[in-house]
């Protein structure tokens, strides 16, 4: 059905985008965190800069990527020297866009559950004797769960159609970066693409139901679970 | 009996000021008072909740906030379990892994009653199984009850533990607060507005207006006390007197009292030979009659009123314009009649006096 190159996109989507995702997922509760509960000065700046991604451009967003974590950028520069880590033009570099583009999704699906959820009961939890850590793991943790785990489906479907971030910072190279929608968009440029272009067309659509679809049977299972009707 | 409890606290919340002190001895200590008394806020201060700007709170004879000093223990050190209005059960633990949600936190060699003695104690055998989603109004505090038990709390603390719940599931619940105060012994802080499980449950009485302690002590003598309008000016005002069940006489539908200096009759009610029980003995229900005559004996032939004791007039106090209140000496028990001035006058009652107290068996059986 499909060639080997288009194979290879679609494995290089889905890989690009869980790696975001687990990128993302531990900062982005410390994030929702501070921003739902935190009472420090520059919180409404934090706020600001977490949902940035959302209003500028994928394409700023991708050179500003670059010039920090380019082969000369002020944090690119170290990473190659010190660790050996290039970012710019490679999957791993794809990975980071797809990360910063989709990180105000999950901070948003976590701090809804946080505003959610019952303080009484952490208080409940600490009359009975539960220190901070443990309330922490044992009554919030557990109740943000369904906001984590709907935050990370809906950044999983959303890092799959990433493009404008992708291929400023990490380019359109076949096998390294060349994602799904690059890929689609590398097809409709060249003469009798048409067909590859609407076979990946109607991968990337799948992929996008299949993945609405788990979110909600997945948040559904949780609900129970935890005993909400 | 030696003070285990001591609050001194002043806080302010927005417009609102606390500013609270008072001791209470080991028991059950009630903080009543309407709502916007400030009482929730004493009992968040004594769980470690609210942070008062000055104060003190100590639980035999150890501080456990000490602003002066800078002590100000975390609610999970402190072992002062609570049980709040709404439940606050973990709605993604079972009723089981909620019960010993504290139990596994209490410190080794605290005692306390273990899980099968707090499930048995509290009835919740079928429910073990159940998410708290699945549970009813009453169902939910006694959970909320068990695993603050099993918790293994020096201080036992109850934000209107039955405020939420309708009249027949708070007539479930209360029994159980009753067995907990006469078995285990564990002293309780319990805040509500409802006179009814005051009467029921406190030993000692603190009572709350406007974030002030307008008095405290133990409960018949506050209740005897007619100059608190809190408990004066109720409907229901009236003396609460410890009695024991006597006898039962189902065939005339009478039960019998002992009360401290005299015996009750009143309306059967279902209690063991030898139970305690409390009778809130309501001011408005109780009329005097000065002895002589057809009343000379100790049951009246030409009354309905089942009760006639022999009573001294202590004092006659007045309650607004056109009532006053009689404090009777029953033995070493107090009782309050309310009458009109005019009773008063026409009687020519004077403190010293010896009377009838007749108390309508029907009025004393309720509540």
């Amino acid at each position: 059905m499909l060639t080997p190159e288009e194979w290879e996109a679609v494995r290089l989507s889905l890989s690009v985008s869980l790696r975001a995702v687990a990128f993302s997922l531990p900062p982005a509760i410390l994030v929702a965190l501070a921003l739902a509960r935190g009472r420090f000065p520059g919180r409404t700046l934090l706020d600001a800069v977490v949902h940035l991604p959302l209003v500028v451009p994928p394409v700023v967003t991708g050179w500003a990527l670059l010039m920090l974590f380019g082969l000369r950028g002020p944090l690119g520069a170290p990473l190659a020297e010190w660790f050996g880590i290039r970012l710019a033009f490679t999957s791993a570099g794809a990975a980071l866009a797809t990360a910063v583009m989709t990180f105000p999704l999950i901070v948003r699906a976590i701090r809804l559950s946080l505003d959610g959820l019952d303080r009484g009961l952490e208080e409940a939890a600490a009359t009975l004797g539960a220190g901070r850590l443990d309330r922490f793991l044992t009554v919030t943790l557990p109740l943000m769960a369904p906001g984590i785990l709907s935050g990370a489906v809906v950044a999983f479907a959303a890092g799959l159609g990433e493009f404008g971030a992708i291929i400023t910072f990490a380019s359109n190279v076949p096998g390294e970066t060349q994602t799904l929608p690059l890929a689609i968009y590398t097809a409709t440029q060249v003469p009798g693409g048409e067909a590859a272009a609407a076979r990946l067309a109607g991968i990337a659509f799948a992929l996008a139901i299949a993945g609405l679809l788990s979110a909600d049977l997945l948040s559904r299972r949780l609900a129970r679970l935890l005993g909400r009707p | 009996m030696s003070v285990m409890l001591e609050v001194a606290l002043r806080h302010r919340l927005g417009a609102f000021a606390l500013e609270a002190e008072f001791t209470a001895p080991a028991g059950v200590t009630v903080l009543f008072g309407p709502s916007g008394s400030g009482k929730s806020s004493i009992l968040a201060a004594v769980a470690g909740l609210l942070r008062p700007a000055e104060g003190r709170v100590a639980l035999a004879g150890a501080p456990l906030t000490d602003m002066a000093a800078g002590l100000f223990l975390p609610p999970e050190r402190r072992r002062c379990a609570t049980v709040f209005q709404e439940g606050r059960l973990f709605p993604h633990l079972s009723v089981e892994s909620n019960l010993r949600y504290g139990l596994r936190r209490a410190p080794r060699g605290a005692e306390g009653p273990g899980f099968a003695e707090v499930v048995a104690l509290l009835g919740l055998e079928g429910l073990l199984g159940r998410r708290p989603a699945r549970l009813s109004g009453g169902e939910k505090q006694r959970v909320a009850l068990g695993r603050a038990l099993l918790a293994r709390p020096r201080l036992l603390l109850l934000d209107e533990p039955l405020a939420a719940l309708d009249a027949p599931r708070r007539q479930e619940v209360l029994p159980f607060l009753e067995a907990l105060r006469d078995r285990a012994g564990l002293p309780m802080l319990y805040v509500t507005h409802a006179i009814e499980e005051a009467d029921r449950l406190a030993d000692t009485l603190v009572l709350l207006e406007g974030g002030r302690v307008l008095a405290h002590g133990p409960l018949a003598a506050l209740t005897a006390r007619t100059d608190l309008p809190l408990l004066a000016a109720r409907r229901d005002a009236g003396v609460v007197l410890p009695c024991r069940v006597a006898a039962q006489d189902r065939a005339a539908g009478l039960t019998l009292l002992d009360f401290p200096g005299g015996r009750l009759s009143i309306s059967w009610r279902d209690a063991p030979v030898g139970a305690a029980l409390r009778l809130r003995v309501r001011a408005r229900d109780v009329a005097v009659a000065l002895p002589g005559g057809a009343l000379a004996g100790t049951l009246p032939s030409t009354l309905s009123l089942g009760n006639a004791l022999p009573a001294t007039l202590r004092a006659v106090e007045a309650l607004g314009e056109a009532e006053c209140f009689l404090r009777l000496a029953v033995g070493e028990s107090l009782l309050l009649a309310r009458v009109t001035r005019e009773a008063v006058a026409r009687l020519r009652l004077r403190p010293g006096q010896e009377l009838l107290a007749l108390v309508s068996a029907v009025s004393a059986g309720q509540g």
